[in-house]
């Protein structure tokens, strides 16, 4: 429906031509919405400016180098020493954010090359091919900056997310994850995005974002190129891919940085503007951090459904304290929404000068429909019931350790788990727990030996979450024990090993 | 005010704090404890007042103990102001200004590093004594 409020991107571009324009930022636009309506805001604001500054690690640039002489076809092609794929064309490459050095790991990344470039720093480059005859050189060194090369130009596959799931960890060990360092037992609460300043949620039904939107990219002007990987719209998870120029970048506006214990990602700022075209999308830019509702999720649980743990606004997370089982947890963002603010300022900034302006999309993103399937896998995974050892052989607690001794000698084995009366595991001695206890000359009762925290499995999970529990405990062997503690098993890890061999 | 005590082994044994506590009738708070086989580091948060008296018993005994100026260090052009350091800080010294900038409150912190781990900018620092 027309009516009197309605704007054509042509009216709000003369505005901007001739400085009558009247820009806000999504922060100011609710109590505009509030108290004019939205019909009332639509004839008074033009522009609503966003702002997101948070990891966004599908990211990485386009390089082109231009061609050596003699020339060669970059078959692979490191920068810092952090791989890019070379897999296009001679010259050309593609740097990932969360490709890791392979001399300085998890401390640099793809993510912090850009960064360099961005900065002005010079980059090692190092490259091999396998030469043919219009490309005979096979190896290359050489250091370029961003002026040296021809085209840097940033394409992020999946960015900008309309807002993300909440990461808590009720296990009893602290994880390190993308959300970062997540304590144990509940014992923080990290979240991500921008809420009220949230490009996408200010535009829900993605009337003003698609394919041709120029955005505010890292300190540059950028476009959005489609809808982003993962692109979720039902669930309120939609994202977009988004391409800018790198060298109009500024460092501010982009950073590498590392996750202790997970990887690189690079932070990325993002800034839309909604064109307030007409009184829905004014009323849709009133959102608030209170609108806006989102899962607080158990990271403890490494599978693709985490458990939800209950639902949050964004205005409780921005309080600093969210309640979870009754106990009050302290919250950080992850992004910035000191520097979201800075980035829909510096973009109504822009606006305002007449040094930005807006365009509408050439195809809208799809607000619905579009479904974040699962990976397809062939082949069922194999779960510790399928490799476990199933005659598991348990001694009675309060037996001797000389008892204990001659079961693992008579069975062959070296892990003896330790049952109470009523068959429920309390411990666990190792044949190394055995030759320890003789050397200090303490024989007598197995139960002042054995351990008594013993790291269990449970029959239906599978191998490769197993494997890496084995692997943090620095241990060989895990009783597989049923819901009222019974062993009904045991997995080694050269039981994995075997299985890994056969596949 | 926070103090680091450092003991030596000779007498890391001894029940130190215990004694200046009952010498001075201090309320001493202990932060962070650290026993090596070089020997103990205790970071403990002692009352102004009496800051003096507990010096000298602490001293008398053969500990050396060293007053923890700027414990924690920001790089100002490394920090974005995300704020994930907030949530690992065991004792509160991370909060946000009105404008969403990360503020500190150095004489809470009792230098465990939490802050330093989880900052994703490495713009934190842990300066040990």
């Amino acid at each position: 429906m027309i009516t009197v409020t309605d704007k054509t991107i042509q009216d709000i571009n003369a505005k901007i031509a001739d400085g009558s324009v009247h820009v806000v930022t999504a922060e100011e636009m609710p109590d505009i919405v509030a108290e004019l309506g939205p019909v009332g805001a639509a004839k008074e604001i033009d522009i609503v400016t966003t702002g997101t500054f948070g990891a966004m690690c599908s990211s990485g640039a386009f390089l082109n180098f231009g061609h050596s002489d003699p020339p060669i076809k970059m078959q692979k092609v490191w920068l810092n020493d952090v791989e890019a794929y070379a897999g296009l064309a001679a010259i050309d490459a593609y740097i990932g954010a969360t490709q890791l050095s392979e001399s300085r790991g998890m401390e640099y990344g793809g993510a912090h090359v850009i960064e360099d470039l961005v900065a002005g720093k010079s980059i090692d480059i190092h490259a091999t091919a396998y030469g043919t005859d219009c490309y005979p050189r096979k190896v290359l060194d050489t250091t370029v900056t961003i002026d040296d090369l021809n085209q840097a130009t940033m394409f992020n596959p999946r960015n900008g997310y309309q807002k993300y799931n909440v990461a808590t960890n009720c296990t009893d060990r602290t994880l390190y994850t993308y959300m970062g360092t997540l304590l144990p037992d509940c014992g923080n609460v990290t979240y991500s995005g921008a809420g009220v300043l949230s490009p996408m949620y200010n535009d829900p039904t993605y009337q003003t974002i698609g394919v041709g939107s120029r955005i505010f990219l890292c300190g540059g002007q950028g476009y959005v190129t489609g809808q982003g990987t993962q692109h979720d719209p039902d669930n309120n998870f939609a994202t977009m891919m988004v391409q800018g120029d790198l060298k109009q970048m500024d460092k501010k506006y982009l950073r590498g940085a590392t996750f202790h214990g997970y990887g690189t990602s690079l932070y990325v700022g993002i800034g839309i503007p909604i064109p307030i075209l007409n009184a829905d999308i004014a009323k849709a830019t009133a959102v608030t951090d209170a609108d806006i509702t989102t899962n607080v999720l158990d990271y403890g649980v490494a599978r693709r459904s985490r458990p939800i743990l209950r639902q949050v606004t964004y205005e409780e997370l921005k309080s600093g304290m969210i309640d979870i089982n009754g106990r009050e947890i302290t919250t950080s963002p992850m992004s910035s929404f000191h520097d979201a603010r800075a980035i829909a300022g510096e973009l109504k900034d822009w606006i305002q000068k007449g040094t930005f302006y807006p365009t509408l999309p050439v195809e809208r993103l799809p607000n619905t429909g579009v479904v974040f399937k699962p990976m397809k896998q062939i082949g069922e995974q194999p779960t510790v019931a399928d490799v476990m050892a199933k005659r598991v052989i348990t001694i009675q607690q309060g037996l001797t350790v000389e008892n204990a001794a001659k079961v693992i000698m008579e069975g062959n084995f070296n892990h003896l788990p330790v049952v109470s009366d009523e068959d429920r595991l309390v411990g666990i001695i190792t044949a190394w727990d055995i030759a320890k206890a003789v050397a200090k000359n303490k024989r007598d009762k197995l139960d002042d030996i054995m351990t008594r925290t013993v790291v269990t499995a449970d029959a239906s999970e599978p191998i490769d979450i197993v494997a890496r529990r084995l692997e943090q405990h620095n241990i060989s062997a895990l009783p597989v024990v049923d819901k009222h503690s019974r062993v009904s098993g045991i997995i080694t890890s050269d039981d994995i090993s075997k299985l890994v061999a056969r596949r | 005010m926070k103090i680091t005590l450092h003991a030596t082994p000779d007498i890391t044994p001894r029940p130190l704090i215990a004694e200046v506590i009952l010498e001075t009738r201090a309320l001493l708070n202990i932060d962070r404890a650290d026993v090596k086989p070089k020997g103990g580091e205790v970071v403990i948060d002692v009352p102004p007042d009496i800051y003096d008296q507990v010096a000298v018993a602490f001293e008398k005994r053969g500990a050396t103990i060293t007053a923890l100026e700027q414990p924690l260090i920001k790089d100002d052009d490394e920090c974005v102001n995300c704020g994930a350091c907030i949530s690992v800080c065991p004792t509160g010294v991370i909060s946000f200004r009105e404008d969403w900038s990360v503020q500190m409150d150095l004489d809470k912190c009792v230098q465990c590093g939490a802050c330093v781990t989880m900052c994703p900018h490495g713009a934190l620092t842990v300066l040990k004594s």
